[in-house]
């Protein structure tokens, strides 16, 4: 195995952590000491990669092309820019994060971490892959062991949610599959670059019009077809109202590390789909949709938002939170979709938008999974018991826990001074220019978050204390150390965030450039 | 050398049947050697066989006066079967381990059908390819009728009839292309160069075809394919479903298409909307491939279900075959390969560890076991076969069905969205299956008939591994098969059928 | 008027006569030196006796090789002859070594002496082509067959399948001298080829198609096929094992080659067509009736039999079937074509009665529930049976494959290639895989099905297990290097085509 960190040697690290967890880990300390110590060899491999990368420049950097089948077009094509980079950070932190909160797991430990790894290892590959097979082949590596986690580890009703999950997202890679079939079929091409240039230079939509009694207008509905199937798949991943409704069920079920997991990186997979992959290839038929677009995206925003507030489950209320989450994300993206030719404002406003948006995503995934972790913590401490109103007063007998949760509910509220404001905040600046609607009417998506995170905090924190939380120890020394890294990030990345900032800036200055 | 695949394979035959009965291990060992002698030769050819083009072994006359010749050769469509054929042998040893009735009878059989198979991939004599092709069927005969289970005389009885009404319109093709071409010769090269006239091709076409692909489990002469696989002892099913269906595609490929490729040019005039043979057995196909699925989705029986599954994935290397296309022909030979690995493997599943442990194969009952509880080796191997068997990326399925289906695209655009259609009944089948039997929940608060089963064997594992290993291995680098099939297609041997193709 | 060659004609026949002698040699041995001993022993000194005979005469035929017409066709003797002579005998050899352990008579030398001699008129048949010399070959023959089907005195059924194959044999021989007297008056001869030379023209004489029918009638009752089929059943069921393995295998051999002359020597020039497109009156058109029938009906109604012996017979009519397409083709090809299939089939069917009588010998019946579980009761038996009927059924790599395939080949090879005959061979391939259905029914009983509980191993006598395997041995052999005995065939078919 070639160690000099490059992305094929982070992505081998957890499948061989997976095996070695699989053939080692004979007990759950011995299985879950591989594991850890797998997780952070590809944490440091990622940070390695970072210090090599050049984030003055936009383009993909760390490239790898190799011949793999040459038959059907296919290259061993791998690269990262700075979105890619700062996904791989995020997985490579979530997964650490996961393993921890999942660190008193009973019931066969060694596959449950190995399917952990290889849950990253698909990560990793999908953040990197630049040609459609084997980025599709990691999509649904990473399918795979999710499943089986929600399914072996869940909660009661885990296997109506394993397959109501499962059912869902292959029902998007189907179709997502198809997509690039077709496109292939008549282009002969499976990489996303050359793909995208083809776009741009217009010869997709003319490779497109030599179907069998095609014509030009039949290329435009075609191409248009083929974006929809393409965009399926991502927004079920995301996921997109009204694709979403696999996520609350999957997201209490599963047990909580897995949640991390789910919330944390995989359904930055769909956001990444959609700017790395439909964006480049199908910007002209993604912008005749913009409209409508946008609408989803609002209606991601508010009614999440709405559902996170008349929800009693802690895990569900941080499900469709994250969905709302998300969904500014979408915005961002749908936002940068108008047409504004070479305007140098418009362009600022537009990269303004973009780097909210990674920041978000990177936030997002930080912080939910933290939540989650917190809900988890707390599930441990009340015997399984999550209802919104099954606690109260905690901060009286758990007071250091009650604070650490809060800074992390306060971080995704966004206020100022924490990691979830920046992102927000950009987005906002970003899309009243470009559609002022839309932004207008998702600022109530905004108010209603306060409403329900502020409802949460008070019931569950505040008020008179529940009796039979009485003795409910505090947050121990172990614990206190493991939150903390994600903890200081959140405050770090909210005082200084041009530590992200600086090394997406060039990127989404070229993919701006690219987009016009 | 390759040769002696063959002589290996029947030199163990005879070895086992002088054999006493009682020594059961000695039996076990030399079928087990036998079968990776054969395997190493076929893989040790594989390594010097760079370009995947014909290579005579051996070429001396037979019977002189009919223009008869002994004479075996191997390109890289043979050269991929030949390994299939050997890995699908070792882990067939394997997995029957546990056999006790008449052993070395059981292996001499085994052994003897996998000689068979190996001289119909390796001979270049029509006759001689038929002698061995009919050889491998008299052994399934009795591997079902004596091991079997569920009706198993019906069963074999029923798949050698078969076979051999198949092999008999076969049979009636190779007399006629012989006689008509009146060079007396059955040397294939010579043949397919023999400008058969069209009328004459266009009967004489689908006669052979179908005679094929009859044991390629055509739809609708696959009905013998899961009774059989059913009724069949582990290691004979996969045998049955891994190698033999693959003898038929292969003899579709190299000796109908190859030599009378005129038969699937248009008719001239049209019939019920088909214009040529060719559209009829791509129909065919289609129809094979979704409805082996369908069927498989309400089977109650859990080897059925895999048993139509293989009529499905079948219908898929009949449709490359059919769209003449140069993607869909690879896909179509790599397909027999991929599905021989995992037809073999979804049976060792179903058959050795399943049945033959819990002595029952109703959904029904298998439901109740929590079979992912108590053999959780077996799920593993299952979960993995069956993901690879909906045609996941990353193992064999996914690349050949997907050359397929672009071969299909071009050719047929329409079946393409059938053959999707079967992909997505697969998928559905595969998942009831995989959740049934080895996720079923016991019914409410009734104490789990959770009865300890034997633990899964070592020649289990092995097997296993070797199985999954392949297909993964195929799936990450088909170019490894794809460098030796591609040239083999391009040999003057289907210089006819790429001509016709393009009218 | 030349004189007549007396010393010529002795010299000709010289193996015929040491095959008489060593007849009358039989029954003087036993007659005069062991009439006191018991039967196994007079059996092995008899049979000793005639293998001694046999040999001497094989040695005889091969030391020399003739190539002779007397008399104007009267004998005729030339390599192909001689072969299927010597195949003959090796036949009787063959069946003779199989009467070894037979306990069903005490008439032991009377019985050799009886193959013997229909051993001498088969030889005759075969080495004329006068109708007067064949018609009296074939009585001669049908009588010893008849005395060899009823010798069986124990048992009922021999006496009324002797009867049967008696009246069935006479008529059938009234309906042959009926069609030889018509030919010799159309004609003026009773040589073959004078009888040709006389038919000529495209439409044929009223009276010479009554002959043609007649003489298939005649001839088509010693090869058994449908419709003239009706004695072979009981005769292959009540006949004693080695009586009815011989009308099976020798009987066969001399009966097709005598059809194959009358027919193509004797009838050429009124062959008709029987292709697809071009039908013709003649004899060809008649015999496809005939061998379609056979191969129908001989293959649908073995599958209902349950008596092993009785299964053969039908589907000795099927294999009628089979060697008349080689006949009714006529090419270069089908001479050879039909004796190979001929002598393998007469050597396989040989072997299988054998079995048959092994498994009668010892569980008392020959339905298919006797046969349960033989293979762990009698191994070797069983695996020489197993080669036997897959050899019938046409399996490759055994002999009776390519037979077939040779056969059919041989048929779509006439005149030119135009495959009219496909028709037949298509049907004719169909029904073989038919044919494997009730093969395969006799091997499931002996290798499937289990023993009987109180199934105790079968002592085969050596014998018969050098017998079965030899033939077996001789099966796979000729099925992978056909040539061995092709060559011989083709060599000496040539040889004749070309004087």
């Amino acid at each position: 195995m070639n160690l000099t960190p490059s992305i094929s040697s982070l992505t081998v690290v957890p499948l061989v952590g997976a095996l070695a967890v699989l053939a080692l880990g004979s007990n759950r300390k011995l299985a879950r000491g591989i594991a850890l110590a797998f997780a952070f060899l590809a944490l440091i491999f990622t940070l390695l990669l970072w210090h090599r990368f050049n984030p003055a420049s936009g383009t993909l950097q760390l490239e790898e092309i190799h011949a793999w089948i040459p038959v059907l077009g296919v290259q061993y094509h791998v690269g990262a820019d700075g979105l890619s980079l700062l996904m791989l950070l995020l997985s490579t932190l979530v997964v650490p994060m996961s393993m921890a909160a999942s660190w008193n797991i009973q019931e066969k430990p060694s596959l449950y971490f190995a399917l952990i790894l290889l849950l990253e290892a698909g990560l990793i590959g999908t953040f990197t892959a630049l040609n459609f097979f084997h980025w599709f082949l990691f999509w649904e590596l990473s399918l795979i062991p999710a499943f089986f986690l929600i399914r072996l580890w869940g909660g009661s009703q885990r296997a109506t949610a394993a397959t109501q999950f499962f059912l869902y997202t292959m029902v998007g890679s189907v179709t997502l599959l198809l997509s690039f079939l077709a496109l292939f079929l008549y282009t002969g091409i499976f990489d996303f670059i050359t793909l995208g240039e083809l776009a741009r230079s217009g010869h997709l939509l003319q490779s497109l019009a030599t179907a069998p009694h095609g014509t030009a207008a039949t290329a435009d509905r075609f191409a248009l077809l083929i974006c929809l199937g393409a965009l399926l798949g991502f927004a079920v991943k995301v996921p997109i109202v009204p694709f979403h409704t696999w996520l609350p069920a999957t997201y209490a079920e599963a047990p909580t590390g897995t949640t991390m997991l789910l919330t944390g990186t995989m359904s930055k997979m769909g956001l990444y789909g959609l700017i790395r992959i439909l964006l480049p290839i199908f910007y002209l038929q993604m912008r005749s949709m913009r409209t409508p677009l946008l609408w989803l995206a609002v209606a991601t925003i508010v009614l999440s938002a709405y559902a996170a507030l008349v929800q009693k489950d802690l895990k569900r209320i941080f499900a469709y939170s994250s969905i709302n989450h998300l969904g500014y994300c979408l915005l961002g993206i749908f936002s940068i979709l108008k047409f504004t030719g070479d305007d140098p404002a418009m362009l600022s406003e537009k990269a303004a938008a973009l780097s909210g948006v990674f920041l978000q995503m990177f936030n997002h995934g930080l912080t939910a999974a933290t939540l989650f972790w917190f809900v988890a913590l707390l599930e441990k401490r009340s015997g399984g018991l999550r209802g919104l109103n099954d606690f109260g007063g905690l901060r009286k007998v758990a007071t250091v826990f009650a604070g650490l949760m809060g800074m992390a509910l306060f971080s995704s509220l966004g206020l100022p001074g924490l990691n979830g404001f920046i992102g927000e905040f950009l987005i906002f600046k970003g899309v009243f220019p470009l559609a002022g609607w839309a932004a207008s009417l998702s600022t109530l998506g905004l108010l209603l978050t306060a409403i329900f995170l502020l409802g949460l905090i008070q019931r569950v924190f505040a008020g008179p204390l529940n009796p039979s939380f009485a003795h409910m120890p505090d947050l121990t020394t172990a614990e206190r150390l493991s939150l903390f890294p994600p903890l200081a990030l959140m405050v770090a990345l909210g005082i200084y965030p041009q530590l992200v900032l600086g090394v997406i800036n060039s990127t989404v200055l070229h993919l701006v450039q690219q987009l016009r | 050398m390759l040769a002696w695949t063959i002589y290996i394979s029947f030199c163990a035959v005879f070895v086992l049947l002088l054999l006493p009965n009682r020594m059961v291990r000695t039996a076990r060992s030399v079928a087990l050697l036998s079968a990776i002698a054969a395997f190493a030769v076929t893989l040790a050819a594989f390594w010097q066989h760079r370009s995947g083009e014909l290579q005579t072994i051996t070429r001396v006359p037979w019977v002189a006066s009919l223009g008869l010749e002994y004479h075996l050769a191997a390109d890289g469509i043979s050269l991929t079967l030949l390994l299939l054929t050997g890995i699908v042998a070792i882990a067939g040893v394997l997995f029957s381990w546990n056999i006790t009735h008449r052993v070395s009878e059981f292996f001499a059989f085994y052994l003897a059908l996998i000689g068979g198979v190996y001289g119909v991939f390796l001979s270049f004599d029509l006759l001689l390819l038929f002698i061995f092709y009919e050889i491998a069927i008299i052994p399934k005969y009795f591997l079902i009728a004596i091991w079997g289970s569920t009706r198993r005389e019906y069963a074999a009885m029923k798949l050698a009839l078969y076979s051999f009404i198949g092999s008999a319109m076969v049979l009636i093709g190779l007399i006629a292309a012989y006689v008509a071409s009146g060079a007396r010769t059955m040397d294939l090269s010579q043949l397919a160069q023999f400008p058969f006239t069209v009328h004459f091709q266009m009967w004489v076409f689908p006669l052979v075809f179908v005679g094929f692909a009859i044991l390629a489990g055509m739809w609708p002469f696959h009905t013998w394919a899961p009774t059989g696989h059913v009724a069949a002892p582990t290691a004979a099913s996969m045998l049955l479903a891994g190698v033999v269906m693959k003898l038929g595609a292969y003899g579709c490929l190299r000796v109908a298409m190859a030599l009378f490729p005129r038969g699937l040019d248009a008719w001239g005039f049209h019939l019920l909307g088909f214009g040529s043979w060719r559209d009829v057995f791509a129909l065919m196909a289609v129809i094979g491939i979704v409805y082996g699925a369908l069927v498989a989705l309400v089977q109650k029986d859990f080897k059925f279900v895999i048993g139509y599954s293989s009529v499905s994935h079948m219908g898929f290397v009949l449709l490359g075959l059919m769209t003449l296309q140069q993607i869909g022909i690879d896909g179509a030979v790599l397909q027999m390969f991929s599905h021989g690995i995992l037809a073999g493997l979804l049976f060792a599943v179903v058959g050795r560890m399943v049945y033959d442990r819990t002595h029952t194969r109703e959904l029904a009952q298998l439901q109740t076991m929590q079979l992912s509880k108590v053999l959780p080796f077996a799920a593993a191997t299952f979960v993995i076969a069956s993901m690879a068997s909906i045609g996941l990326p990353g193992f064999s399925g996914f690349v050949a069905e997907l050359q397929v289906l672009i071969g299909t695209w071009h050719a047929y655009p329409r079946f393409t969205l059938l053959a999707g259609l079967g992909i997505v009944i697969g998928i559905a089948y595969t998942w009831r299956v995989m959740q049934v039997v080895f996720f079923g929940e016991p019914a409410t608060n009734q104490p789990a008939n959770v009865a300890p089963l034997p633990p899964i064997t070592m020649p289990e594992r092995i097997g296993t591994t070797l199985l999954v290993a392949t297909s993964v291995l195929i799936g990450l680098y088909p170019q490894l098969l794809l460098r030796i099939i591609v040239p083999a297609l391009h040999s003057p041997l289907f210089d006819g059928l790429w001509k016709g193709s393009q009218q | 008027m030349t004189p007549f060659p007396y010393a010529e004609l002795f010299s000709l026949l010289v193996p015929q006569i040491i095959l008489v002698l060593t007849a009358l040699a039989v029954l003087a041995a036993d007659a005069f030196f062991l009439r006191a001993a018991d039967t196994p022993v007079r059996i092995k000194s008899g049979v000793v006796l005639s293998l001694i005979g046999c040999t001497l005469t094989i040695a005889r035929t091969l030391h020399t090789p003739l190539q002779a017409n007397l008399l104007d066709g009267m004998i005729v003797l030339n390599p192909l002859v001689q072969q299927i002579q010597i195949v003959l005998l090796l036949l009787t050899m063959l069946t003779v070594l199989l009467f070894v352990s037979s306990s069903f008579t005490q008439h032991v030398s009377e019985y050799l002496a009886l193959i013997l001699l229909a051993t001498v008129s088969m030889m005759f048949l075969v080495s004329t082509q006068n109708l007067l010399l064949i018609f009296l070959a074939l009585e001669m023959l049908s009588l010893s067959l008849y005395i060899l089907t009823a010798f069986n005195k124990s048992s009922g059924q021999s006496a009324e399948a002797a009867l049967k194959y008696f009246l069935f044999g006479g008529t059938s021989a009234a309906f042959l001298l009926f069609g030889f007297s018509l030919l010799y008056g159309f004609s003026n001869s009773t040589n073959l080829t004078h009888i040709a030379s006389t038919i000529h023209g495209s439409s044929l004489d009223p009276l010479l198609i009554v002959a043609i029918v007649m003489v298939i009638v005649g001839l088509g009752f010693k090869v058994a096929a449908v419709p003239f089929h009706f004695w072979a059943p009981d005769v292959y069921q009540g006949a004693p094992a080695p009586s009815a393995a011989f009308i099976a295998s020798g009987s066969k051999v001399a009966a097709f080659y005598v059809l194959y002359q009358v027919m193509v020597i004797g009838l050429a020039g009124a062959e008709g067509g029987a292709t697809w497109h071009t039908y013709a009156p003649g004899w060809v058109p008649v015999l496809a009736i005939v061998a379609v029938l056979s191969m129908v009906l001989g293959n649908l109604v073995a599958i209902r039999q349950t008596s092993v012996r009785r299964l053969l017979a039908y589907s000795a009519m099927a294999h009628a079937g089979y060697m008349l397409i080689g006949i009714l083709a006529h090419s270069e090809q089908s001479l050879p074509a039909l004796l190979y299939y001929a002598i393998t089939y007469a050597v396989t069917v040989l072997g299988a009665f054998g079995v048959v009588a092994l498994v009668e010998a010892n569980t008392g019946g020959d339905t298919l529930a006797h046969f349960a579980g033989l293979s762990r009761r009698a191994p070797i038996a069983s695996f020489c049976m197993f080669i036997f009927l897959l050899s019938l059924a046409g399996i490759p790599p055994l002999a009776g494959f390519f037979g077939k395939f040779y056969l059919f080949s041989a048929a779509l090879s006439t005149p030119a290639p135009t495959l009219g005959l496909i028709w037949l061979v298509v049907l004719a391939v169909a029904m073989s895989a038919v044919s494997l259905f009730y093969y395969l029914r006799v091997l499931k009983a002996i290798y499937v099905t289990d023993p009987p509980a109180d199934a105790a191993p079968i002592r085969t006598p050596f014998v018969h297990n050098l017998v079965f395997g030899l033939i077996a041995a001789s099966l796979v052999l000729l099925g992978c290097t056909p040539n061995l005995l092709l060559h011989w065939l083709r060599h000496a078919v040539d040889l004749v085509a070309s004087r």
